[in-house]
């Protein structure tokens, strides 16, 4: 099974949604230890991203990279915070990897590899620092190790651990982003950049197949 | 060559503050405003970056860019890497924003291309090198008085307090050491580092000292008014 521009336009659908569900708790993970804005910045970017591609028809070639593109310079334009340039290169550089109709396995390993190299080229950040880092790098890790997979497998076993990523974020003691402001007493806490990115890596999996 | 300047905040208040300021002192350069949300709200977006950049490329042949906090810098960074067609016409400083802002402003002024207004901008950050701790008044001779005392309030001396504190002392007419730093300046508190819990030693010397120090270690205690 390969994954097209449909399935990134029905990822992002369903992305939309479930950070608009998530997106109290992301606030309130937000609250704790940042600036409270986290789940409103990313409920406001996707709903946006959702609009813009409503607004895009879909040529009959679309790429998925046209797709991840288009949600790259949205969620840089209209997130607000920190995770808008983030988020938005992180998808950027996957656009540059997936400028084709269809993607197998080895190519959605590369997106998850390019989003991740997105993400630390843009923050600076390495793993431990409790930042959204710890679950991309065990994605894109764990996606890797999958490539005997489908497709879908391979997106499972990286929202897997994106998910054992950010909870492993907890007790962290935060170096990089505004948590690192509040030093030893980040510990306790779930990172929420770190949580979004499992929600978001979750969906992905779920858009797999036609709802 | 003429440059120009773009300043980059979360809160458009900020940037249209340093914009009058810088403005003020650099009459002719184009300084414009890529601050906020694309509603106006407190954040920043890249749409608001490269609109206030296209408009100052039009103004001038480069354009220097400051950004206050994290993620300001994260949405220019952003921009460049969008926009290709900017290379070498548009960069970004490392500098503090309002302190940086003034200095690059001047620069350009008098004619600066980006590389001299983005050096200006930058110097200006050497402003807060930390400075080597004054050295105290020679002490007096007659034995310092000294008491200790624990920073109560759990945020101890930030900039709040520390004012109040460096205010304080600089009414009592009475030199007076906490921590072993000058108590009237408020940036040598500050530098200390204080947080709830600390316990710092507060000295002076001569007539008045006695008073002194038990006024400056009652503000202490005190916790300044924060739980």
């Amino acid at each position: 099974m390969t994954l097209d521009a449909a399935w990134a336009r029905r990822w992002m659908t369903q992305a939309a949604a479930a950070l608009a569900d998530a997106k109290d708790d992301l606030t309130e993970l937000d609250r704790q230890i940042g600036d409270a804005d986290h789940g409103v910045n990313l409920d406001r970017g996707f709903r946006a991203v959702v609009a813009k591609l409503e607004a895009t028809p879909a040529p009959d070639d679309e790429t998925v990279g046209a797709v991840l593109k288009l949600v790259a310079t949205t969620l840089m334009s209209t997130v607000g915070g920190a995770s808008g340039p983030l988020y938005g290169t992180a998808f950027l550089r996957a656009a540059r990897v997936t400028d084709r109709a269809h993607l197998d396995p080895p190519a959605v390993i590369a997106l998850l590899e390019a989003a991740l190299e997105g993400i630390t080229a843009r923050g600076h950040a390495t793993v431990g620092e409790k930042t959204m880092v710890d679950a991309w790098q065990p994605a894109a890790d764990a996606a890797a190790a999958a490539d005997e997979g489908t497709t879908r497998e391979v997106l499972a076993a990286a929202a897997r651990a994106a998910d054992a990523g950010a909870t492993a974020t907890i007790p962290l003691v935060a170096t990089k982003g505004r948590a690192s402001y509040l030093g030893e007493r980040s510990a306790g806490h779930e990172d929420p950049g770190a949580r979004s990115t499992a929600i978001l890596l979750a969906t992905a999996v779920a858009a797999v197949e036609e709802p | 060559m003429s440059t120009a300047l773009v300043l980059v905040s979360h809160s458009v208040k900020i940037a249209e503050g340093v914009v009058d300021l810088a403005g003020e002192m650099a009459p002719d350069v184009p300084i414009l405003c890529g601050a906020g949300t694309l509603e106006g709200g407190l954040g920043t977006s890249v749409d608001q970056v490269t609109g206030a950049v296209e408009r100052a490329l039009v103004a001038a042949d480069g354009v220097v860019v400051l950004a206050d906090l994290g993620s300001a810098v994260l949405t220019v960074e952003s921009a460049l890497d969008l926009e290709d067609g900017w290379s070498g016409r548009v960069v970004l400083a490392d500098a503090p924003f309002v302190e940086g802002a003034v200095a690059a402003a001047v620069t350009a002024q008098q004619g600066g291309d980006v590389a001299a207004v983005r050096a200006a901008a930058q110097e200006a950050g050497t402003m807060f090198t930390p400075e080597p701790v004054q050295v105290l008044p020679p002490p007096a001779a007659d034995a310092p008085v000294t008491a200790r005392v624990t920073v109560a309030n759990p945020l101890g001396l930030h900039a709040r307090p520390a004012a109040q504190l460096a205010r304080a002392i600089a009414d009592l007419g009475v030199p007076v050491s906490v921590g072993g730093v000058d108590g009237s300046s408020v940036l040598q508190l500050i530098s200390l580092g204080a947080t709830g819990g600390t316990e710092l030693e507060v000295a002076a010397h001569g007539p008045g000292a006695p008073e002194a120090v038990r006024a400056v270690v009652g503000l202490i205690e005190g916790g300044f008014g924060e739980a």
